[in-house]
């Protein structure tokens, strides 16, 4: 540990002293007999096992369910770095939610010429059914999961917007769950901002945008693929943790003009979905015909204004990345404001210019699909070989609009706990937003996503990185 | 409740008491095949029909060796109604109605599971078959204590039940069924004192061998293991306690939800039918065309409830 480390550790700052937020947490850790870190550790993977808390990777047969690695070492953030970072994402996602009411209706921005209408229009996430339609509150993403690095003492950076479907907010309550079993003393002698709150928020934001038609109390229900899918853990555990229903397209059909599941006793309305599939598969009368998850004539439902559905069909359009390039524009055009959170300078491989400059430094480039997530489809340059590269600029060049590229953050650091002790791996950060008529709620931290692997800056659980609980200290 | 979480709450009990009941099969086939010394395969092919697998198994097998009835019916994963498969298929069941288990519920299932898994992994050696059939009984246990313990009493715990006696009744019968040929009187076997092991495995089969001699004053003879099976109301798994037990939690269903369907008019018939019997009357019309005429009834049951409280579409 006598090296300056290149990147921005949260824990250390040189070589001996420890970043105040760390303060009180370091002094116990320093306290614990030698052993006790690794049979917690041991105690807190069965536990998660045995609880089911796991997830399914796509194209792994062998390995169906995993868990995703969990560390015990808290993330800690201070509540003034954490005032400066929610009011920063909640400027942003009242943002989104102004753009995605404004490219569906009177498309103001696109007349301004602040955003292209190429990107818009060519867009696979934008939906024309969507014209013309203002759903409930005019919110379009209810739930949204922004990812932030950290490269400094007071750098931020949002690395995407996640406006569609966030997953993972299972595992940030879980690993809360988890370190108050593993480690209660802690906790009573370090104020922590609970997170424990946030079904019971989800639940009341989502019944604050029940349709007009709806009165009394609102029935709701989450829409899951079924039990194959890689975040099913998460969507039972929503359900069962707001006293939603959980439901599967066959449980649902139009009845008399309403979404109404299958119950022992007959068919049943309810008001508000929140769906955990993808647009496409929402409604084969409209999208995709060959989908079974959906729900046939959901959007006619939708449309006329008796059902619920978050977040709302076509909310994509905001995770596209080209368009996440243009976002302290889009900032500004609806709140009049500069943007508190920064964007990553982000180069997009369809201007020419900006095409011949990502191939030229391609090795020191993060290159994305426009449309991708979960880290598939992405060139990280630092770390690819010479044949990976040239594979991946002749992919540029036969479609350089799917792509963006970025410069290769030096992500912060936090500590984990390994055999030899504590030592620092690169994190980002998703806190999860709820965004309802009646304000919008962040809750404290969120989930830190943290690479295993020394040196690594690939998070993604789906690539072997793992996650930490996030403390918001009580100031 | 949803219709497809009753579904998944009736199925996932199914299966768990399937699981049990093929573990005491396979137990009971043990012992004879320890304590006999002639071949034994007849005795091992009677617990593949028993099970109701026989044509599949052919399919795999030719013989009916001990090494491959063992493994067929506990860890084969092409043999749906193996002890793995069953185990897993509870599982998925239960992760499909997650919402409706308490946490007790759901982790008793995932640790039956987990379990599994690994004991199950390699072939079982016949020295080890005792402990093996030992833990999936346990695992049982544990998930039925779970149910038990911490359950609220509504329809929840209602499906669960209706599923575990209606599986329970199917595989009792199923058990009388291929053993008739056993109970059967040419007139002059009525009332003689068999060949004991047979009926010793019978009674092993469903764990009722010291139940037998506990409450029966009877001599173990042909129409007294019979009627022990299919009438005594105090055997937990028994015809009649199976058929008492599904008409209180169909009951309590109409109960709680104001409304009775044909399901209920059915079981009611049932459970009359057994209730109005002696054994005497039964072998007059044959076991087996009783027992085979029990076994299509409790079918219909099932398919009854499964329209009833639409499980499917």
């Amino acid at each position: 540990m006598n090296t300056k480390p290149e990147h921005f550790d949260e824990m250390r700052v040189g070589d001996d002293a420890v970043r105040s937020p760390y303060d009180s947490y370091k002094r116990w850790f320093d306290e614990q007999p030698a052993g006790r870190f690794a049979r917690k550790s041991k105690e807190a993977e069965a536990f998660f096992r045995r609880t089911g808390i796991t997830f399914n990777v796509y194209g792994q047969v062998a390995a169906q369910e995993r868990l995703i690695p969990f560390d015990l070492v808290p993330r800690i953030i201070s509540g003034r770095e954490w005032n400066k970072l929610s009011r920063g994402i909640e400027q942003r996602v009242r943002a989104i939610n102004a753009f995605l009411h404004d490219i569906y209706n009177r498309q103001e921005i696109l007349k301004a010429g602040r955003v292209p209408v190429d990107l818009i229009a060519r867009n696979e996430a934008f939906l024309p059914q969507m014209m013309g339609f203002s759903p409930p509150g005019n919110i379009y993403t209810h739930i949204v999961g922004t990812d932030i690095v950290r490269t400094g003492e007071d750098d931020f950076f949002v690395l995407e917007d996640n406006a569609r479907t966030p997953s993972g907010v299972s595992y940030m309550l879980e690993n809360r769950e988890t370190m108050l079993q593993m480690f209660p003393e802690l906790f009573s002698r370090i104020k922590v901002q609970p997170v424990s709150d946030y079904p019971k928020n989800l639940r009341r934001s989502l019944a604050a945008t029940a349709p007009q038609s709806c009165n009394g109390k609102p029935v709701i229900a989450v829409l899951t693929p079924g039990i194959y899918n890689s975040a099913y853990y998460e969507h039972s555990f929503l359900a069962d943790q707001m006293g939603a229903e959980l439901v599967e397209g066959h449980d649902l059909r139009v009845v008399d003009g309403h979404i109404a599941m299958r119950t022992t006793r007959g068919y049943k309305q309810i008001d508000v979905i929140y769906r955990r599939i993808d647009d496409e598969y929402l409604d084969p009368l409209t999208f995709n015909p060959k989908s079974m998850l959906g729900v046939p004539g959901i959007m006619d439902v939708y449309r006329a204004g008796n059902i619920t559905i978050a977040n709302a069909p076509g909310t994509g359009v905001a995770d596209d990345k080209a368009i996440y390039s243009y976002m302290p524009d889009i900032v500004e055009f609806y709140t009049g404001e500069k943007a508190i959170l920064k964007n990553v300078e982000t180069h997009r491989c369809g201007e020419a210019d900006s095409l011949k400059y990502v191939l030229d430094n391609l090795a020191d480039l993060v290159v994305k699909e426009v449309h991708g997530s979960g880290g598939y489809g992405m060139l990280v340059g630092p770390a690819a070989s010479k044949k990976e590269l040239a594979d991946f600029a002749d992919k540029l060049r036969a479609r350089p609009g799917n792509y963006i590229a970025q410069p290769t953050l030096s992500l912060s650091t936090v500590p984990i706990f390994v055999k030899k002790g504590l030592a620092p791996r690169h994190v980002d950060l998703r806190p999860y937003v709820l965004v309802s008529p009646e304000g919008i709620n962040i809750t404290p931290g969120g989930l830190t996503r943290v690479a295993l692997t020394e040196g690594s800056l690939v998070v993604n659980s789906s690539q072997g990185g793992g996650t930490k609980d996030t403390w918001v200290l009580e100031d | 409740m949803l219709g497809k979480t009753a579904g998944g709450l009736f199925w996932m009990f199914r299966f768990l008491e399937r699981a049990e009941n093929t573990a005491r099969l396979v137990e009971a086939g043990f012992r004879i095949a320890l304590t006999r010394s002639q071949d034994s395969s007849s005795e091992w092919e009677s617990v593949v029909t028993t099970a109701g697998v026989c044509d599949h198994y052919r399919k795999k097998h030719n013989d009916f060796t001990a090494a491959n009835v063992i493994d067929y019916l506990l860890r084969d994963k092409d043999n749906a109604s193996s002890v793995y498969s069953v185990i897993k298929s509870a599982r998925d069941n239960a992760r499909l109605v997650r919402t409706a288990l308490t946490v007790e519920v759901w982790t008793a299932v995932n640790d039956n599971w987990m379990t599994m898994q690994e004991l199950l992994k390699r072939p079982i050696k016949e020295t080890d078959l005792p402990r093996v059939l030992d833990v999936i009984r346990s695992q049982s246990a544990l998930v039925r204590g779970a149910l038990h313990g911490t359950m609220l009493r509504n329809d929840i715990y209602d499906f669960a039940r209706i599923g575990t006696f209606i599986e329970r009744a199917d595989n009792v019968a199923r058990i009388i069924d291929v053993k008739y040929y056993t109970l059967l009187p040419s007139t002059s076997f009525v009332g003689s004192s068999l060949d004991n092991v047979q009926w010793e495995t019978i009674l092993r089969s469903v764990s009722a061998h010291r139940a037998f001699r506990w409450l029966d004053e009877e001599d173990m003879t042909a129409s007294s293991v019979a009627r022990f099976l299919i009438l005594d109301p105090r055997l937990p798994r028994s015809l009649v306690f199976s058929m008492k037990t599904t008409v209180e939690n169909l009951n309590y269903l109409a109960e709680e939800y104001g409304e009775r369907h044909a399901c209920h008019d059915h079981a009611d018939q049932m459970l009359k039918n057994l209730r109005e019997r002696d054994i005497k009357s039964i072998f007059d019309e044959g076991l087996h065309e009783f027992i085979t005429g029990f076994i299509h009834d409790n079918n219909a049951l099932g398919l009854l409830i499964e329209r009833d409280y639409k499980f499917y579409n």
